[in-house]
């Protein structure tokens, strides 16, 4: 049963990134993994050895496409060709969603490969939310957008993020990733109180969760995703789970990326949340 | 924002004094500016650092910092036009062409490494077609056949034996992950792994094979032949005008041993 209309894979699980150093564990050993997010754009080449080890992991596991580059809050509208990749990799992977981020990274063709924080202005949120229901026509699959951690808020702001990521995603009729891990780096650089952003999103929307660690440094946090998760992010999984239900979940660890076993056992922490929150559902 | 995040900065690292900020809050802890800075410094350092990994060649050709000094000139010049940082090194030999200063004194080495170097990324993930089979053309007139090579094959003629010198750095970054040295002085290991090569003309094919990647040293007719195969020349033509000044000898035979040779690693494709 999903736990909410977005979330038609509650029971997907608890997934991990697919990263480089572990692909001969992975291809190898076979372990047991209920899903792998991949990053699209590492697989949208024309062939060698990326597609290769993917149709492997292809062959064992179920993968979820995640995205860094589709730049929802760009100016510029999707390029078409980007799209078609995305398409021919979407049949490829035969994702069950896809996600890519609320931030804009590109101007005039000139790409910055970062993912960037937008105004929160109501002209923005219509913007973002047309693209988004033009790749999600395109690739003809369901879209979670994915809020980013930021250093920087912008006076042209006619609302708090939470209201924007609403507004988003009520206009596209899309899917939320929450990364509970970039509300938590969020909330510290801009002194917010994050259980406000979670109760007051459309939690019937969340379709995955994003989990990570992130470094301090002394006058901000930088999500660095090269640690373990920390306690008060697994506070506000806790939370997120209460108020969307059972969600796939994802760990990411994307720098000093440790064994697999390690990065592997960090995310199935998650069940801990999961279960206590099944134990509740189930008298 | 653009404006200020792709431009450059400072020698120390710092966001260019004067660059307008005015559009982002403060907070209790940052200014505007050091909050715009913290992204002007992350896209260079996220895009010198991708360069840097892509590059280790020319970065021992011309040394750690002189390398940094032309990263952060090419980049500045030729931002990331791609949705992939796969492609940061596209327009890298069109640059040193441009501003051959930046290299000096190894202009020459600097360009035929930063060939190699992107014909290795091609080689890599570039497209493989369909084989084609070498039976369907026989009987096909050479004077009108075409054959198409695969896209992901590079051939290039380089005045300096680079593809020895990629082979011994790849061979001294083993040694020092064995030894788990290679994070200890990076600098200097890369300097001293590489001796300098002397210009020696050479020919070779940048290809992969079961996804490997391989470099693979040609004879000069054989480079001639190739290159005119994948400008679009007649078989017939492409082997005449690259043997027209070819030393006597049995060409015929040692022609025909190339073709076998390169049927058999899969480089004739469907158009
Ligand atoms: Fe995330």
């Amino acid at each position: 049963m999903p736990a909410n209309a977005f979330n038609g894979f509650s029971d997907y699980g608890i997934g991990i990134g697919l990263r480089i150093p572990h692909y001969r564990h992975i291809l190898e050993k076979k372990p047991v993994v209920d899903w792998f997010e991949i990053i699209s754009e590492n697989f949208m080449v024309d062939g060698g050895r990326p597609l290769e080890v993917l149709d492997r992991v292809l062959e064992q596991y179920r993968v979820v496409q995640h995205g860094v580059s589709m730049y929802f809050g760009s100016a510029d509208p999707p390029d078409r060709e980007h799209l078609k990749r995305l398409r021919t990799l979407v049949r490829r992977t035969k994702t069950p969603w896809l996600s890519d981020h609320l931030c804009w990274g590109s101007v005039d063709g000139r790409f910055t490969h970062d993912l960037l924080p937008m105004p929160y202005t109501f002209a923005a949120a219509k913007h973002t939310a047309e693209k988004i229901r033009q790749v999600r026509d395109f690739t003809e699959t369901p879209v979670c957008v994915e809020n980013v951690s930021s250093y920087a808020e912008f006076h042209a702001s006619e609302m708090t993020e939470w209201e924007f990521l609403s507004e988003v995603v009520e206009a596209a009729d899309c899917g939320i990733l929450l990364d509970v891990n970039n509300i938590y780096v969020s909330s510290k650089n801009h002194n917010f109180d994050p259980y406000e952003y979670l109760n007051n999103i459309p939690a019937h929307r969340v379709g995955q969760i994003h989990i990570a660690g992130h470094s301090k440094f002394k006058k901000y946090i930088l999500d660095t995703h090269d640690h373990p998760v920390l306690d008060p992010v697994w506070k506000l999984y806790a939370h997120a789970t209460r108020l969307a239900g059972v969600t796939a979940t994802l760990l990411e660890w994307d720098d000093r990326i440790p064994s697999f076993e390690e990065v592997h056992g960090e995310a199935l922490k998650a069940n801990r949340f999961i279960h206590a929150l099944e134990a509740v559902a189930t008298p | 924002m653009a404006g200020a995040l792709f431009r450059p900065l400072t020698s120390g690292n710092r966001m260019q004094p004067g660059t307008d900020a005015s559009f982002i809050k403060p907070n209790d802890r940052l200014t505007s500016f050091e909050r715009l800075e913290i992204y002007n410094r992350q896209y260079w350092f996220r895009i010198l650092g991708c360069f840097y990994e892509d590059y280790p060649g020319l970065r021992a050709v011309l040394g750690d910092s002189k390398f940094e000094r032309l990263a952060r000139a090419y980049l500045a010049k030729y931002p990331s036009a791609s949705f992939t940082l796969r492609n940061l090194g596209g327009r890298l030999e069109k640059f040193l062409a441009e501003e051959p200063q930046w290299a000096a004194p190894r202009q020459a080495l600097a360009l035929d490494m930063a060939r190699f170097e992107w014909a290795q990324i091609v080689a890599f993930d570039g497209e493989a077609r369909p084989v084609v089979e070498i039976d369907s053309l026989l009987g096909s007139d050479p004077a009108k056949l075409r054959l198409a090579l695969q896209p992901y094959l590079s051939f290039l003629a380089l005045d300096h034996p680079v593809d020895d010198c990629v082979l011994a750095l790849k061979k001294a970054a083993l040694r020092g992950e064995a030894s788990n040295a290679v994070e200890a002085s990076p600098k200097s290991g890369t300097r001293r792994a590489m001796p300098l090569p002397k210009r020696e003309k050479i020919y070779v094919a940048v290809h992969r094979h079961d996804n490997g990647l391989y470099y693979k040293r040609l004879e000069p007719e054989a480079y001639h032949i190739l290159t005119a195969l994948r400008g679009g020349a007649f078989l017939e033509d492409a082997c005449a005008e690259a043997l027209a000044s070819a030393p006597a000898g049995d060409w015929a035979e040692v022609v025909r041993k190339w073709f076998e040779n390169w049927r058999q690693l899969g480089w004739f494709c469907v158009q």
